[in-house]
C-alpha cells in the first residue's frame, strides 16, 4: 500500500517543503502571521498552495484583468463565475469559456489535451447549459521538428478523442506554426454551450445544514498540485518534478453530463448550487463554493469516494482526477439526487455540510487536518502589483515596414500556401467528429464555424484567433487585431459579435519585460472590445509559458461568438457561381513586418507593427453585415495571414472555381497583411445594390469564373496558377511534414 | 410508424435519431435504455451512434450484452425492420445479427467527411425510396468502420445481394468498399454512414431521408 506521510506543522516549516508546491516565503509567512496565527498543517499548507496558485487565484493577472471592459447589456454572467453568459432572446442564452492546457500537454499530449477539453466541457454545463460547440486553438513549433510532429499528431488525437466519445461537435479552431511554441505549445479549449435561463446555476453552497455531494469519479494520485505546476515554468533542472498529469474518460463524463443536466432540469427545487472540479481539484471547488455564498463549510474526507489506499489529506483535497462535480443540495434531498446518480452507474456520496460562520474544516481519520478561513482560501490570495518594462528588442525595433522582392508572385503564392500557419488544416480537424448533434451548419475550414439554434431560425458563429507575431512587435495593437480578427471572421459567416472569452498565454509576469506584454496586450484587447461590442465574459490566464528562460510570443487567444439573426445570412468563404463578381473591402498599404511573407523570405518577423485603426475597423464589420444582412453577399472571406492572393485562393478552393481580377496594386502588395479588409464576391443581380450600399470602401476587381485559373492582372505581372494544383499544394502541406521523417 | 431508439450508456447520435425521425419524418419515437426487456409495440428499433459503454474492450463488445439485445434479437427474428448506424452497426456485428466486424479504420485515425455512396441494392426495405439515384452524399464519422469478412461470407453477401451501400472511394479500408450490409432476409441494416445527419438541407445534404422513406413506405404497403 502507498501512503505518503504526514509532515507536522514544524515540519513544513522547517523543509519549506512548501515551495515544491508553488507556495513563496513570504506568502508562507503570510499565511502563518495573517492568516491563520499559527503554523499551518501541512494539508494546510497544500491547500493554500493550491488556491493561491496563478491558476486559481490570479494573483499576479488581477489588475490587469481589471481593465477588461467585461460591461454590455447583452451580458447575464461576467467573469467570477464559471463561464460566461450572454443573452440571444427567447428566454435562451449562449455559456461559453475558454481554458489553456499548456503545460499538461508539454508533457502528455493526449492526456493533456483530452483533458484540456474534458475540463471546459465541464464548466459550461455547471452552469446548467446544455454544450453545443467545441473549438480549439492550438501553437506549435516549426513542423520540421521530429518532436513537435509528435506533439501535434498526439494533441489532435486527444482532442478528438474526447470529444468525438462524448458526442459534442469539435467545430473550428486555428492553429499555428513558430519556433518560440518548440518546447511550450498552446493547447487552449473552448466550449460553447445553449441555456435555457431558467436553467442558469450557480457555483454557490448556501442554507446553513445543507450538503455537499461529491458526483462522479473517483479520486485518485493523478494531477496532484496541477495547478501549482500549471503555474510554474520549466526548466531542465526541474523535469523531474513534473507532476503525473491527468487522465481523462470521455465515457465518464458523457454519463456525468447527463446526470448533472438531468438534476438541473429536474431537481432545481432541491439543488442549491454545482460547480467542476477543476484545477485544485476538490479544495478549489468547496472553498469556492463556500467562500461564494459567505458560508462556512465542513467535509469529511473519509466519505470521498477513492480509488487508491492510503491517500493523505493533502492528496485527497488537491488531486485532480478528472470527471469530478460537486453539488449543494438541499438537506433531505440527499437521497432523491443520489438515485439520479445511481441509474448512470455513477458515484454520488454526500461529503460535507454548509456551517455557520466562515471556517473551511476537514476531517480525516477523525482527526482536524484543517481549519481555515475559507475567504482566505479563495478569495483573500495576495494580489501582486508587478511592474512593466518595455522588452529591449520593442525599443530598438526598425521604423519602416519590410519591402519584400517578388519577382514571381504565382511561385510565392505557392510557397506561402505550402506554410503550416497558411495551409489548409483538413487532415487534422477531419478527425473531429464536427456533426455529432447535427447543428453544424457550416463545418471547419471556413472562417467562422456556424452552429444553428434548434427550433428557432437563428444561429451562432464560433471562432477561435490570435497572431502572436503581431502581438510580439506590439503587444498592445496585436491585442486590438486579435480581437478584431476574431470579429471580422465572425462578420463574414454573417453574425452580429456578441462577446469574447480569452486565454492569455504569456510568459514569467515576475520579469518585468513579460508583464509589460501582458498588460499592454490585455489594454490593447479592452480597447478592441469596447469599440467592437464584444465584452469580456469569460477567460483564462495561462503565465510562465516559458522553456529555459525563453518565452513564447504573447498570444492571448481570442474566442469569439457571434448571432445570426436569420439562416438566410449565414455566408461562407467559397465564391459560389462563375459569373459572381469579386469586390475588396479596405485598403491595402505595405504592411508586411510580421507578415507571413517576412517569416517565409527572412525566417523571422522584426521591425515596428503596422498601423491600424479600429474606427475603420468597424466601419467595414458594419457595411459588411449590412451587406450580407441586405441578401446581397454571395461570399465573403476575411484577409489575413499571406494577405489578398491567399484569401482569394482559398475562396477559390471550395468549389474548384477560378477568378479573372485585375487590380491597381503591383504584385507584391498581393501579400501586404494591411488589417480591416475582406474578399466578397456578388450575384451581378446584386450589383448595383451592393455598391450603392458599400460606396468607395470596396473596389472592384473582376468576376469568378468557371475555369482552373486563379488570374489576377497587376501592376507589374500577371498572376496565375492552376487551382487545382494550388489546392492541392496547400491540403498536402501539413500532412506531407507530418510525415516526413527528417 | 413507431420507432424505438436505443440508449446505451455513451450513445450519442440517439437524440439526433430521434429529432431525424420524429421532427423531419413525423415518425412516433422514443428514446428507449438499454435496460429495457421488451420492445412491444414498436415497429422499428435503431442502433444509434456513438461509443457504448466507451467502446472499451472492443466497440460494441459491451453492448451486445445489454439486456435490451435480446428484444432486439426477437424483434429482427419477427422479421421487423432493425437499423445499426456507426456504432450500431458495430454492435449488431458484435451481436451476430449480422455478419463480419468492424476494424479500426486503415489510417488508425477517426475520420469524419462526407461519402459518396453507391447504392448497391435499391430493392431493400431501407433503399426503395433510392430508386433512380446511382450514388448518393452521406456524412460518415467513425474510427472503426474498416469492414472485414472472409472469402466465403463475402461471396454469400454477393449471392443474397446483402451488399446495400458501397463507398466510392473507400475511407477506411472496407472489403469490397462496403459501407452498409443487410441480413438475408432483407430486415436488418448495418451502415457506417449516418443518414440521420443528411435530412435537412441546411446541413448540407437530404440524402439520408431515403433510408427512412424506404422504411416508412415499406410500412405503409404491409398494413395497407
Amino acid at each position: 500500500m502507498l501512503k505518503t506521510r504526514t509532515l507536522t506543522p514544524e515540519e513544513v516549516q522547517a523543509t519549506r517543503i512548501y515551495r515544491e508546491w508553488g507556495l513563496t516565503d513570504a506568502e508562507y509567512r503570510q499565511l502563518c502571521d495573517q492568516v491563520l496565527k499559527r503554523l499551518p498543517t501541512h494539508t494546510e499548507a497544500g491547500l493554500f498552495s493550491g488556491m493561491w496558485s496563478e491558476h486559481c487565484s490570479y494573483k499576479n493577472s488581477k489588475p490587469v484583468l481589471k481593465k477588461f471592459w467585461t460591461q454590455g447589456n447583452q451580458v447575464i454572467a461576467g467573469p467570477g463565475e464559471g463561464a460566461g453568459i450572454i443573452d440571444i432572446g427567447d428566454g435562451q442564452a449562449v455559456v461559453f469559456k475558454a481554458e489553456s492546457h499548456n503545460h499538461p500537454s508539454a508533457i502528455e499530449p493526449y492526456e493533456g489535451a483530452a483533458t484540456g477539453v474534458g475540463g471546459i466541457i465541464r464548466d459550461i454545463f455547471s452552469m446548467g447549459a446544455q454544450p453545443i460547440a467545441i473549438l480549439d486553438s492550438l501553437r506549435f513549433g516549426e513542423l520540421t521538428d521530429p518532436h513537435t510532429k509528435y506533439l501535434v499528431s498526439q494533441v489532435v488525437a486527444g482532442i478528438g478523442g474526447y470529444g468525438n466519445c462524448i458526442g459534442i461537435p469539435t467545430v473550428g479552431g486555428d492553429t499555428g506554426f513558430d519556433t518560440c511554441y518548440q518546447h511550450n505549445p498552446l493547447v487552449n479549449a473552448m466550449c460553447v454551450g445553449i441555456l435555457d435561463q431558467a436553467d442558469m446555476q450557480k457555483g454557490q453552497a448556501t442554507g446553513v445544514g445543507n450538503r455537499i455531494i461529491y458526483v462522479g469519479a473517483k479520486t485518485g494520485r493523478d494531477g496532484i498540485s496541477g495547478a501549482s505546476f500549471a503555474s510554474a515554468e520549466f526548466n531542465d533542472a526541474r523535469e523531474s518534478q513534473r507532476s503525473a498529469v491527468q487522465v481523462g474518460d470521455p465515457f465518464m463524463e458523457k454519463l456525468l453530463m447527463d446526470a448533472c443536466l438531468e438534476v438541473i432540469h429536474q431537481h432545481r427545487d432541491v439543488l442549491v448550487g454545482i460547480q467542476d472540479m477543476g484545477a485544485a481539484g476538490l479544495v478549489s471547488a468547496s472553498a469556492e463554493m463556500a467562500s461564494k455564498a459567505g458560508s462556512g463549510l465542513e467535509l469529511n474526507l473519509d466519505l470521498v469516494p477513492q480509488r487508491e489506499t492510503g491517500m493523505s489529506a493533502f492528496e485527497l483535497m488537491l488531486s485532480e482526477s478528472q470527471e469530478r462535480m460537486l453539488l449543494c443540495v438541499k438537506a433531505g434531498a440527499e437521497d432523491e439526487i443520489t438515485a439520479v446518480f445511481a441509474r448512470y452507474g455513477l458515484d454520488a456520496v454526500a461529503i460535507g455540510t454548509v456551517t455557520t460562520g466562515h471556517q473551511y474544516r476537514l476531517w480525516h481519520h477523525h482527526e482536524l487536518v484543517a481549519d481555515v478561513p475559507v475567504d482566505a482560501l479563495a478569495s483573500d490570495a495576495p494580489v501582486y502589483q508587478r511592474t512593466g518594462r518595455q522588452p529591449e528588442r520593442l525599443a530598438q525595433q526598425a521604423g519602416e515596414q519590410f519591402r519584400p522582392m517578388v519577382s514571381d508572385a504565382a511561385a510565392t503564392l505557392k510557397r506561402l500556401l505550402q506554410q503550416p500557419t497558411i495551409a489548409s488544416k483538413r487532415s487534422l480537424y477531419r478527425t473531429y467528429d464536427s456533426q455529432v448533434q447535427t447543428n453544424t451548419v457550416v463545418q471547419p475550414g471556413s472562417d467562422a464555424a456556424v452552429v444553428r439554434i434548434r427550433h428557432t431560425d437563428k444561429a451562432l458563429a464560433l471562432t477561435t484567433d490570435v497572431n502572436g507575431r503581431y502581438l510580439y512587435l506590439n503587444p498592445r495593437v496585436g491585442g486590438e487585431m486579435a480581437v478584431a480578427e476574431a470579429a471580422r471572421n465572425i462578420v463574414a459567416s454573417g453574425a452580429q459579435p456578441l462577446g469574447i472569452t480569452d486565454c492569455l498565454n504569456f510568459g514569467n509576469p515576475e520579469k518585468p519585460e513579460q508583464f509589460y506584454e501582458l498588460d499592454e496586450a490585455a489594454q490593447g484587447i479592452s480597447r478592441a472590445c469596447r469599440k467592437l461590442n464584444t465584452p469580456v465574459v469569460s477567460g483564462n490566464v495561462s503565465l510562465n509559458n516559458e522553456s529555459n528562460g525563453q518565452a513564447i510570443y504573447p498570444t492571448p487567444m481570442i474566442g469569439m461568438v457571434g448571432l445570426i439573426r436569420h439562416h438566410a445570412d449565414i455566408t461562407t468563404q467559397d465564391f459560389k457561381r462563375a459569373g459572381d463578381l469579386v469586390y475588396v473591402l479596405g485598403a491595402t498599404q505595405g504592411d508586411f513586418n510580421g507578415s507571413e511573407l517576412q517569416k517565409l523570405l527572412t525566417g523571422e518577423i522584426s521591425g515596428t507593427l503596422f498601423d491600424f485603426s479600429l474606427t475603420i475597423e468597424k466601419q467595414h464589420q458594419d457595411l459588411l453585415l449590412a451587406a450580407i444582412q441586405a441578401g446581397l453577399v454571395a461570399s465573403a472571406h476575411d484577409v489575413s495571414e499571406g494577405g489578398l492572393l491567399t484569401a482569394i485562393a482559398e475562396s477559390c478552393f471550395g468549389r474548384g472555381l477560378g477568378v479573372d481580377l485585375t487590380t491597381d496594386l503591383s504584385a507584391v502588395a498581393l501579400f501586404a497583411e494591411s488589417q480591416s479588409r475582406f474578399v466578397i464576391s456578388v450575384s451581378p443581380t446584386k450589383q448595383v445594390a451592393f455598391e450603392a450600399l458599400m460606396g468607395t470602401a470596396v473596389t472592384y476587381w473582376g468576376q469568378v469564373t468557371a475555369t482552373d485559373d486563379l488570374r489576377v492582372q497587376a501592376t507589374d505581372q500577371l498572376v496565375q496558377v492552376s487551382v487545382r494544383e494550388a489546392k492541392q499544394l496547400w491540403e498536402e502541406a501539413i500532412p506531407c511534414l507530418l510525415k516526413s521523417k527528417d | 410508424m413507431k420507432f424505438a431508439v436505443i440508449v446505451f450508456p455513451g450513445s450519442n447520435c440517439d437524440h439526433d435519431m430521434a429529432n431525424a425521425l420524429r421532427d423531419v419524418c413525423h415518425c412516433t419515437v422514443d428514446l428507449v435504455p438499454a435496460t429495457a426487456t421488451t420492445l412491444a409495440g414498436y415497429d422499428a428499433v435503431v442502433l444509434p451512434g456513438g461509443f457504448s459503454y466507451g467502446d472499451y474492450l472492443r466497440s460494441g463488445a459491451i453492448a451486445r450484452l445489454a439486456p435490451v439485445m435480446t428484444a432486439v434479437k426477437a424483434m429482427a427474428a419477427a422479421g421487423k425492420p432493425v437499423l445499426g448506424v456507426c456504432n450500431g452497426f458495430q454492435i449488431l456485428t458484435e451481436a451476430g445479427l449480422l455478419p463480419g466486424a468492424l476494424r479500426a479504420n486503415r489510417s488508425s485515425q477517426f475520420i469524419c467527411q462526407t461519402s459518396t455512396l453507391r447504392i448497391s441494392n435499391p430493392h431493400t426495405r431501407f433503399t426503395t425510396a433510392y430508386a433512380g439515384q446511382a450514388t448518393i452524399q452521406l456524412p460518415i464519422a467513425h474510427g472503426e468502420g474498416n469492414y472485414y469478412c472472409d472469402e466465403a461470407t463475402l461471396a454469400e453477401l454477393r449471392q443474397h445481394h446483402q451488399i446495400v451501400f458501397e463507398y466510392v472511394d473507400n475511407p477506411n479500408g472496407s472489403v469490397a468498399n462496403i459501407a452498409g450490409i443487410m441480413n438475408r432476409q432483407g430486415n436488418v441494416l448495418g451502415m457506417m454512414p449516418h443518414p440521420e445527419r443528411a435530412v435537412e438541407a441546411l446541413l448540407g445534404s437530404i440524402d439520408g431521408l431515403g433510408v427512412f422513406a424506404s422504411l416508412i413506405a415499406h410500412e405503409e404497403e404491409s398494413h395497407a
